[in-house]
């Protein structure tokens, strides 16, 4: 018993130098050669960070695309889903709500025409995409609040919208934070 | 044919193509015999040398346990004191503070069980220390315990008559080193050149385009998550788990990481067969898993593709399927596939929350982890299954009247009582704990003993039971996920998941080892007309039936109470 007492502690410590710092730190300088250095990959305009590509941004303004409701209203010092259940009458009457607010502010939608993911909180609460549809149905709201041609905000729209993986895996999808960076670098 | 459906084939496919190999030579490298990686025993060598272990000592099955026993209870006691300290201690860039005692209790253990049940959120509860010395330290040593169990198993039944079920310092330093590190490399570049962060930089802030300032949450993750996939842990580095867009940045490490945790357990079935020298049996237990898990894979996928209907009520497109908790860039097929994966093998981690899935497929999750041997665990997925193989075995001899056997050697009465003990372990753990909490939720919740908030139910009706049910369901099957919105880190969930957690790891674990080592020491009966064969399909539809039975005897009433319940009062 001893014996085995003494063997864990000194292969504890053994293993403590191999997988917490051996390990991590040669990811770490291996990181260092990827798009934003093992840092995270940050988007700049006019010299100035705006945002993380990959985190989405909370965007109220009728002038920009919106993204998915969150239940942490995209700070990401944290994360979390609503997890609301299905069956949950108080989600139910957000979820309405928000419908209700989408209608507002595009009047010349129809229910059926509103896409699901824009009335439901994503899973992190910091999700950086659309799909294409809900992208969309906001074209001819941004295109009145900037006074652009539609057409042309739809053109905007088609170049960043993100195809499945080599084309074959997984869904499209627009990332909310650079379409709207290229929407104000519109003129 | 659509794209994300072609995703979730080609995850599957690729799944198979690297285990199947994997298996092969997991089940040389185990034996010792001469193999590629080789290179890398002085490595081995200087592990054995500085920790004074001979790998080559040979120990019956209690002393093989009684190792595996110590140095678990060591990271228990280690990790405890260093959860409650985190805060004094270097490596806290964000200034979290320490664990109260509850939750370092829970956190510990679930931590060293290979669950990751995470009563924390990462981004406040723990620092970069405990990140990386405690979590990611026993996602590695965790798994390879449970690897290191099965093995010993392997051996028991390769020999004719053994008492030596090996080394357990030799199997657990391999699992690590041949294994475990090597897979965790080439993930965590993979995602560290996708997006996910390396670098020990603590918090950013910067002001968004709409002129907001917005904080964001990173660290050295990329190392973390690597490992948390290969070795079946599941506990993440973010709150939001692999939702979390640094965590699982795009569609390519979606596929990575839902691979990554698959191939261990798919190839430990496959190297039991060849370290025996009985393919057929692996293939065959093999295929009574996959169909298994597609069973509980395809209605999950339908149903979450068929949507809420109580949204489609409010007339909105769910043309893409129920988005709740899910995220765009993986969509709903993709998360559909991943909750299944996570559920049948005990990893846990999530790339959409559960809590919001629909009732069907909560009723698919919970399933999965109760019969908690459909690949199973990282190791333990095999020992689970071979307890289920004793009980088929034993009620096949007594259909037929003959003693029964197993491998050439008599199952006997103490063999059998063991396995009958672990099979009803699971149900007694899950169901009294869920018949406690319900209690205490409905009659002493204005109690001032520390809940907060005042209720800990997330949601009402039988959402709310079924978020109990899960809770407790994850802690026995060291799965690790959750129904998320249940508030549970207050001494309640704590301490009576921490007990949960503990029994539900060590007693399977235990208990097969035992029996492999208790049969391995019988004489050995060669094959004749009149033996059991276990290798057939007749018996692999047995132990299916077995498996099925045993599962709907136990559970169904709970199930009924909780997501069928929900999912016919939301057909009203």
């Amino acid at each position: 018993m001893k014996t085995f007492i003494i063997q864990s502690i000194r292969l504890t410590l053994v293993l403590t130098v191999v997988l917490c710092v051996i390990y991590p730190l040669s990811i770490m300088l291996i990181g260092k050669a990827s798009k934003g250095a093992g840092n995270g990959e940050t988007i700049t305009v006019n010299g100035k960070v705006v945002g993380y590509a990959n985190i989405g941004q909370s965007f109220t303004k009728p002038q920009y695309f919106w993204g998915r409701p969150s239940a942490v209203a995209y700070n990401a010092a944290g994360s979390a889903g609503s997890n609301k259940g299905p069956s949950n009458p108080e989600y139910l009457k957000d979820v309405n709500s928000r419908i209700d607010t989408l209608l507002k502010y595009h009047p010349y939608l129809k229910r059926s025409d509103i896409p699901s993911d824009l009335v439901t909180a994503s899973g992190s609460g910091l999700d950086p995409d659309i799909s294409p549809d809900a992208a969309r149905v906001q074209v001819e709201r941004v295109a009145k609040y900037r006074k652009l041609d539609e057409q042309k905000v739809a053109a905007l729209l088609t170049n960043n919208t993100e195809k499945p993986l080599w084309g074959v895996f997984g869904p499209s999808k627009v990332n909310v934070l650079k379409l709207n960076i290229a929407l104000d670098q519109l003129k | 044919m659509n794209t994300e459906l072609l995703g979730i084939i080609a995850s599957f496919v690729v799944t198979l193509l690297i285990a199947i190999p994997l298996g092969k030579y997991l089940a040389k490298m185990y034996a010792g015999e001469k193999i590629w990686t080789d290179f890398l025993k002085p490595i081995e060598t200087g592990i054995y040398k500085l920790s004074g272990i001979n790998p080559k000592e040979p120990m019956n099955w209690k002393q093989f346990l009684k190792a595996m026993m110590t140095i678990n209870i060591l990271w228990l006691v280690y990790g405890f004191f260093v959860l409650i300290y985190q805060d004094k201690l270097p490596l806290n860039p964000d200034g979290n503070p320490g664990q109260s005692a509850d939750l370092a209790f829970n956190t510990i253990i679930s931590f060293v069980v290979n669950c990751n049940l995470q009563h924390y959120s990462g981004e406040t509860g723990a620092t970069y220390l405990t990140q990386h010395f405690i979590f990611m330290f026993l996602h590695f040593t965790s798994a390879a315990t449970g690897m290191a169990c099965a093995v010993a198993v392997f051996k028991a039944f390769k020999d004719k008559t053994t008492t030596d079920l090996g080394n357990f310092w030799e199997f657990f330093v391999k699992s690590i080193t041949r294994v475990l590190l090597p897979l965790s490399i080439v993930v965590a570049v993979i995602l560290t050149f996708n997006g996910t962060p390396s670098s020990y930089a603590g918090k950013d802030k910067f002001i968004s385009l709409q002129g907001d300032t917005v904080n964001v949450s990173r660290g050295p993750a990329a190392a973390f998550i690597a490992i948390k996939h290969v070795g079946t842990n599941g506990g993440g580095w973010f709150g939001a788990n692999s939702a979390h867009p640094l965590e699982n940045p795009n569609y390519l490490t979606n596929m990575v990481e839902v691979i990554a945790q698959v191939i261990l357990p798919v190839a430990m079935v496959l190297a039991f067969g060849y370290y025996i020298r009985r393919k057929k049996l692996a293939w065959i237990i093999f295929g009574v898993m996959t169909i298994g898990v597609f069973m509980l894979m395809i209605p999950t996928i339908t149903s979450e593709l068929a949507g809420n209907p109580l949204i489609a009520k409010m007339g909105v497109s769910q043309i893409t399927g129920a988005m709740e908790g899910k995220e765009v860039r993986f969509g709903p097929t993709a998360t559909a596939y991943w909750s299944t994966m996570t559920t049948v093998i005990s990893t846990g981690s999530v790339n959409g929350m559960h809590d919001s899935t629909m009732a069907l497929t909560g009723l698919w999750q919970l399933l999965a982890m109760m019969i908690n041997s459909l690949y199973g665990g990282c190791g333990v997925g095999v020992l689970n299954y071979f307890i289920y193989l004793i009980i088929a075995v034993f009620i096949s001899g007594l259909m037929v009247g003959r003693t029964p056997e197993f491998l050439g050697h008599k199952v006997e009465a103490r063999e059998v009582k063991i396995a009958a003990i672990i099979t009803l372990l699971s149900p007694f753990l899950i169901l009294a704990g869920t018949a406690i909490s319900t209690y205490v939720f409905t009659n002493h919740l204005g109690g001032d003993w520390a809940v907060k908030p005042s209720t800990w139910l997330n949601n009402p009706g039988h959402h709310g039971f079924s978020e109990m049910l899960y809770e407790y369901t994850s802690s026995n099957a060291n799965n690790g996920s959750g129904f998320e919105g249940l508030g549970d880190g207050n001494i309640f969930w704590n301490v009576t998941t921490g007990i949960v957690l503990i029994l539900g790891r060590f007693l399977p674990i235990i208990g097969p080892v035992a029996i492999a080592g208790l049969l391995a020491q019988k004489k050995y009966i060669p094959e004749s007309a009149g033996t059991l064969k276990i290798d057939t399909k007749t018996f692999g539809l047995m132990t299916f039936a077995v498996i099925l039975v045993l599962n709907a005897l136990s559970y169904f009433p709970a199930l009924a109470l909780g997501p069928l319940a929900e999912y016919f009062s939301m057909l009203k």
